[in-house]
């Protein structure tokens, strides 16, 4: 892990493809995320640093703001309804809440027994817990940015083909003092990575003096 | 009147109480219970309860047992969620849920899924179709600001904090309340991404059943969506009846209604090969 202290940017650096990360957000700062190779997935948890009982709450974030989709402007909500990071620039149009992170499990329903062996997000996100004390009841669901996960009027949902390209990225304020968990989605079933993951570049400043 | 001032008097007190009734609580025993669904013996009959407004109950239902929940003067707001009973760390993912099955929307047929690629609950029966697997429950803060008051002790009880207490019950914490699904409210999502909560009134009587393809914990508050524009806290009785049976077979339409289903319910009885004889 390399973190470089270079004025206002107290951590950059790139997340390997299908790889996880998980860091701490202080209050104030902001979390650049950049995805480099292009309709990258990655799939995001938030919790409350101090109290990680307290965490992202998928339906409370767009209950509040009466959307599936995060935009500019969205503020990400705890199972408290507290605000917990907002989005303050997104280069990319929107990004998905509903569609959840893949996990080994999952996969056989979605794709059949033959991808059980494989990599994915719920791995990752299991293995970044495991570092804090933190477990397999600190799951939830998740955001998915540089997703698109469309509803039809008949309900019908899918991931399919990105809108996000090489270099579009998003800003999080972080409302909170936060930890961050990242899971690189190492999907390679669905159009969610382009089904070739890629590295994605986490940036985080201070806030401006 | 007895008086209450000693321990005879208040025993007498007490035990006097017992003559009250209430619209709302259990049957017991549950086999009693004349007002039964079309075909169901009472000799299967599991249990039998009312849920009132604002409140919540939490029950095991073995392997193959069916739960009706009826929306009884239509205005009630089922917020469920199931935990496998062999292991809750199991527990219902509705993001997965809606995923897998390439489907926002519960109705007639839908599978409850667990993180581990499992059916927990499945849908055999559902005249109402109108759901919501979106949206989560209220919280202290949310009903706060709506309703005044949010606390569980008060009139206008949270579904977060009934969840929290009633996953207790299971030896399980606030950090294993996740979100959950409500049935008898509907929402859908427009084609903009906005949420729409439809306003019209609910047909009463309307039900719903689910079928335990494992033994689960079924947690289940009833209270207002968190999206039902009405200022006031209006949420109505939901009953419950739930009787034994078998889980889902191959000889069941459901088990290959998709390639998804097929694979869902193989996973399910495969884990059940974990099981002592």
């Amino acid at each position: 892990m390399t973190i470089e202290t270079i004025g206002r940017t107290v951590l950059d650096e790139v997340v390997p493809a299908r790889a996880p990360w998980a860091g701490v957000v202080p209050r104030g700062h902001t979390l650049r995320i950049v995805d480099l190779g292009g309709n990258q997935a990655v799939d995001f948890l938030v919790y409350n640093d101090h109290d990680p009982a307290e965490r992202y709450s998928a339906p409370d974030t767009i209950v509040a703001q009466r959307n599936i989709f995060l935009v500019p402007g969205s503020v990400l909500l705890s199972n408290e309804g507290t605000s917990m990071m907002t989005l303050t620039a997104s280069t990319c149009a929107r990004h998905d809440t509903i569609g959840g992170a893949c996990s080994k499990e999952s996969n056989t329903l979605r794709y059949g027994f033959h991808t059980k062996h494989q990599h994915a997000c719920i791995e990752n996100f299991l293995l970044a817990h495991s570092w804090r004390g933190m477990g397999k009841r600190d799951m939830t669901s998740n955001v998915n940015w540089f997703m698109n996960v469309p509803v039809d009027p008949d309900g019908t949902l899918g991931i399919v083909d990105g809108i996000s390209a090489p270099g579009l990225s998003l800003d999080l304020r972080a409302e909170m003092d936060v930890l961050v968990v990242i899971s690189n989605c190492p999907q390679v079933n669905n159009p969610c990575n382009g089904f070739d993951p890629t590295p994605v570049r986490i940036v985080i400043e201070e806030p401006p003096p | 009147m007895e008086t209450t001032s000693t321990t005879t008097g208040a025993r007498a007190h007490a035990r006097a109480q017992a003559a009250a009734t209430s619209p709302y609580g259990p049957r017991l025993p549950a086999r009693d219970a004349t007002d039964l669904p079309a075909g169901v013996h009472s000799d299967a009959v599991l249990w039998v309860e009312t849920v009132g407004p604002g409140g919540y109950v939490a029950r095991r239902l073995p392997c193959g047992a069916t739960v009706r929940l009826t929306d009884v003067d239509g205005d009630a707001c089922a917020n469920l969620l199931v935990y496998s009973a062999r292991n809750p760390i199991e527990r219902l993912n509705v993001a997965d849920t809606v995923k897998v099955q390439w489907q926002a929307y519960l109705g007639p047929g839908a599978l409850l899924l667990s993180d581990q690629g499992r059916v927990l609950m499945s849908i055999v029966t559902d005249t109402s179709t109108r759901h919501d697997a979106l949206c989560g429950v209220s919280t202290l803060r949310s009903n706060t600001e709506k309703y005044g008051a949010g606390d569980v002790s008060g009139a206008a009880p949270n579904g977060r904090d009934q969840f929290a207490v009633a996953v207790a019950k299971f030896g399980l914490t606030r950090r294993d309340v996740v979100p959950n699904v409500n049935l008898f409210k509907h929402v859908r999502v427009l084609e903009d991404g906005e949420l729409w909560f439809d306003p019209a009134p609910a047909e009463a009587g309307a039900f719903v059943e689910l079928r335990a393809e494992q033994p689960v914990y079924l947690v289940v508050a009833n209270t207002p969506h968190v999206l039902d524009p009405r200022p006031d806290y209006i949420v109505t009785p939901l009953g419950i009846v739930a009787w034994r049976g078998s889980p889902t077979t191959r000889a069941d339409a459901r088990w290959s209604a998709t390639p998804e289903a097929e694979r869902a319910f193989l996973n399910t009885e495969d884990a059940r090969l974990e099981d002592d004889e």
